[in-house]
């Protein structure tokens, strides 16, 4: 009988998988608490680390064409497609659920790539505007990427939580530094393995494991985090995150409902460019 | 060539001032429970003005119960058509007292007569009017097929535009549904309680619209008070971030619309005279008292002497003076405080070594002036090219290519506005996409209309006003 090889779960910053800078991992366990694996622990430096890669990042991928980001956010559909079978396992392991609602998981969070792949060119007809000034001025005002997000999916889903939450904030041009769910974190490193070989230039998404309530007081913090999506946040954590995130004016958002044009909308800014109309 | 003009003094017969306001409170104005006040004065002369009822928590609680139960009661339930018929009549009522709106303002702000007449009062009556259309349009406003009010609606407005502010914040609060307690600020209450009579006159149902007087302890008691649902504030950013803190964990969600310290970037290739026009009306509008204020000259290196002279040529002709006079440009500082935090901040570029230059001009012997002022040789370190003056200064700064333009401009916690001035439209559109701020303007500056979003980028602020981006803020399901 041969022994398969598992997985070694690790990071994913600047579209490299380093382990933990501090050593870490910390054990996560099947529905039935049997050992499943070690992911990183991340530490205060790692999440830095992730945020100095988005900022970086973040140039060439707000400043790249909305039709090229439609395609990549396309491309990392396929390459879900492709990876499909080891999302319902690890799925179906963590969560406990069967392989058949498992996979419906899958489906979703696939598909929702696809529709905001759609978006990628589209929210700007729709959210933007032509203003009619009452003067001889023309202006347009047109959404814009915020910058760096940082991401805290749902906890309760492995992979159609985390999905919701990104593929909007890509989509718009942003840059993100994810921290997945602690219990379900298996999906997120596979997910960055799809999000790797799929043209999706290193550091727009960076995924971080480990303790939320560890790492949720430093994204606050940061200077160089602009937004933050709390949706896996605890009430206390998110209403800490919101205190220290004053600092610099986080935009702070938490979401109910998925797959609204909103959800990407919380993370744009609105710009507004006039000009004279004369001879 | 000089140019001398007669004095030409705005009538104040228009103005009829109570000795004593109270606060308007379920459509009627009532003593504040203390017997606390405060004086507003006129900022050009020092004269008193009338004196102004304070209130307290309690005062604040009343008038917070009053829009609740408008709201619950009334405005809620009301037809959105209908609802939209008030704003159409106050906008109409304040055209009709737009004289009387223009020379209270100027008493009580210190602002030339000619910017109330021309700009302040007629684009707060625009601003109800444009309002007043979307009442019952509120599904096309972006903010999903069932938008609804968030209910009561607290508003803290600041004293550089103080009927515009309210306008801004009233109108579309209003047109949504919600009802509201503002604040107006502490030195410019006056149009507000003007305001306030315009509603009874278009007979706006009691507790729609309550205004409370005071500082930033009755700002405070409203931002805290429990059954607030939502924040709409315009100030500086320290108390809007203090306001974010506030908030953190009460599910209020807020509009902020804070400080600025806009650049203004001049490429050689500009229309220099019509250049020079855009950066005089960009910081010498209303004193410089205006959060958009381009505040940071831009210029590219090769032209910034040519430029520079021209520019002091013209800030020559402005005009310091009585407010009140129609041939007066730059009015009075709105405050002693004000005055004292412009001159100390003027005063660190003089001694980091910037050069300070100012026309000859006779200042008045009352009231609170400063001179036109442009420092040169400013460099991005220096405290007047990083920190929001709110005054007639103008940091100069140069550049030599394109991207060091953008890169100075950006490099600022604040993303509230920038210009552009160039002839080739390919760069105004590189520029413009370039540029971290929520409003650009390209050949001309500070320009405003109810139909356009206005709001900044960063520590600027969140959110938008005016359009219909600013519009979906007061909506939940376009809240963000």
């Amino acid at each position: 009988m041969r022994i398969d090889i598992r997985k070694t779960y690790k990071l994913y910053i600047g579209g490299a998988f380093p382990r933990s800078e501090s050593g870490r991992t910390y054990e996560v366990t099947d529905a039935k608490s049997n050992f499943i694996a070690n992911p990183a622990q991340a530490s205060r430096k790692d999440l830095r680390d992730a945020v100095t890669a988005a900022r970086g990042a973040l140039g060439g991928w707000s400043g790249a064409t909305a039709f090229n980001r439609s395609q990549i956010l396309y491309r990392i559909a396929e390459m879900m497609e492709a990876r499909s079978e080891e999302f319902v396992e690890e799925i179906a392991l963590l969560e406990g659920i069967s392989r058949v609602a498992a996979k419906k998981q899958v489906d979703q969070a696939i598909d929702a790539w696809v529709w905001y792949s759609g978006w990628c060119d589209k929210i700007s007809t729709v959210a933007g505007s032509t203003n009619p000034i009452s003067g001889p001025f023309y202006n347009f005002t047109v959404p814009e990427s915020v910058g760096v997000v940082g991401i805290f999916p749902a906890q309760k889903s492995s992979l159609l939580g985390l999905v919701q939450a990104i593929a909007p904030v890509v989509a718009g041009g942003n840059t993100a530094v994810v921290v997945a769910s602690q219990k379900f974190p298996l999906c997120a490193i596979t997910l960055s393995e799809a999000l790797a070989t799929s043209d999706l230039p290193g550091g727009v998404v960076n995924i971080l494991t480990g303790i939320t309530s560890e790492l949720a007081p430093w994204m606050g913090a940061h200077m160089d985090v602009d937004a933050i999506d709390a949706t896996g946040l605890s009430k206390e954590l998110d209403k800490e995150v919101r205190i220290s995130g004053a600092d610099n004016l986080k935009r702070i958002h938490k979401f109910s409902s998925s797959d609204t044009p909103q959800r990407m909308l919380a993370f744009m800014e609105y710009k507004t460019v006039w000009h004279p109309i004369g001879i | 060539m000089t140019f001398e003009y007669s004095p030409a003094p705005e009538s104040t017969a228009i103005v009829d001032i109570s000795a004593q306001y109270g606060l308007f409170i379920n459509g009627k104005f009532v003593a504040a429970k203390g017997s606390k006040t405060f004086n507003t004065i006129n900022p050009a002369t020092e004269k008193v003005l009338s004196k102004i009822a304070y209130a307290q928590a309690s005062d604040v609680d009343k008038a917070v119960v009053a829009a609740r139960s408008a709201y619950t009661k009334v405005w809620s339930k009301m037809a959105p058509q209908e609802r939209g018929k008030y704003l159409f009549r106050i906008a109409r009522i304040m055209q009709e007292r737009a004289r009387e709106f223009a020379v209270l303002e100027t008493m009580d702000n210190g602002k030339p007569i000619r910017e109330t007449r021309d700009i302040d009062v007629p684009l707060a009556a625009a601003h109800f009017f444009y309002h007043a259309g979307w009442a019952d349009k509120l599904k096309y406003a972006g903010a999903g097929d069932n938008p609804r009010p968030h209910g009561v609606v607290g508003q803290i407005i600041p004293w550089n535009f103080p009927l515009l502010m309210l306008a801004w914040k009233v109108a579309p609060a209003l047109a949504t549904g919600n009802t509201v307690v503002l604040k107006p600020a502490e030195t410019t209450p006056l149009t507000a309680l003007l305001f306030a009579e315009v509603c009874q006159q278009a007979g706006l149902p009691a507790g729609v619209v309550n205004i409370v007087t005071g500082d930033g302890a009755t700002g405070s008691a409203l931002v805290n008070h429990p059954d607030i649902d939502k924040i709409a504030f315009t100030g500086s950013t320290g108390v809007g971030k203090g306001i974010a803190r506030a908030i953190a964990g009460t599910g209020k969600s807020a509009t902020l619309e804070l400080g600025g310290k806009g650049a203004n970037i001049v490429f050689d290739d500009s229309p220099i005279d019509q250049t020079v026009e855009g950066i005089v009306s960009g910081i010498f509008f209303n004193q410089g008292h205006v959060c958009c204020a381009g505040s940071r000259l831009l210029v590219q290196e090769n032209v910034h002497d040519e430029l520079i002279e021209k520019l002091k040529r013209r800030i020559s002709q402005i005009r310091v003076g009585d407010p009140l006079d129609k041939n007066t440009d730059l009015g009075a500082i709105n405050s002693a405080a004000q005055l004292a935090r412009i001159k100390e901040i003027s005063s660190s570029g003089d001694a980091e070594g910037a050069h300070r230059w100012s026309p000859e001009c006779t200042l008045p012997e009352k009231g609170f002036w400063y001179p036109p002022t442009i420092f040169t040789g400013v460099t991005q370190a220096n405290r007047i090219a990083q920190e929001e003056i709110f005054g007639p200064v103008l940091s100069v700064l140069t550049f030599r290519t394109p991207q060091e333009a953008i890169d100075k401009a950006n490099n600022t916690p604040y993303g509230l506005s920038a210009g552009v001035w160039t002839e080739k439209g390919s760069r105004i559109l590189w520029a413009a996409k370039q540029l971290k701020a929520g409003v650009i303007w390209a050949n001309t500056f500070n320009k405003f209309d109810p139909a356009s979003p206005f709001g900044g980028y960063k520590e600027s602020g969140w959110g938008r006003e005016g359009g219909r981006h600013g519009l979906a803020a007061y909506l939940k399901g376009g809240e963000k």
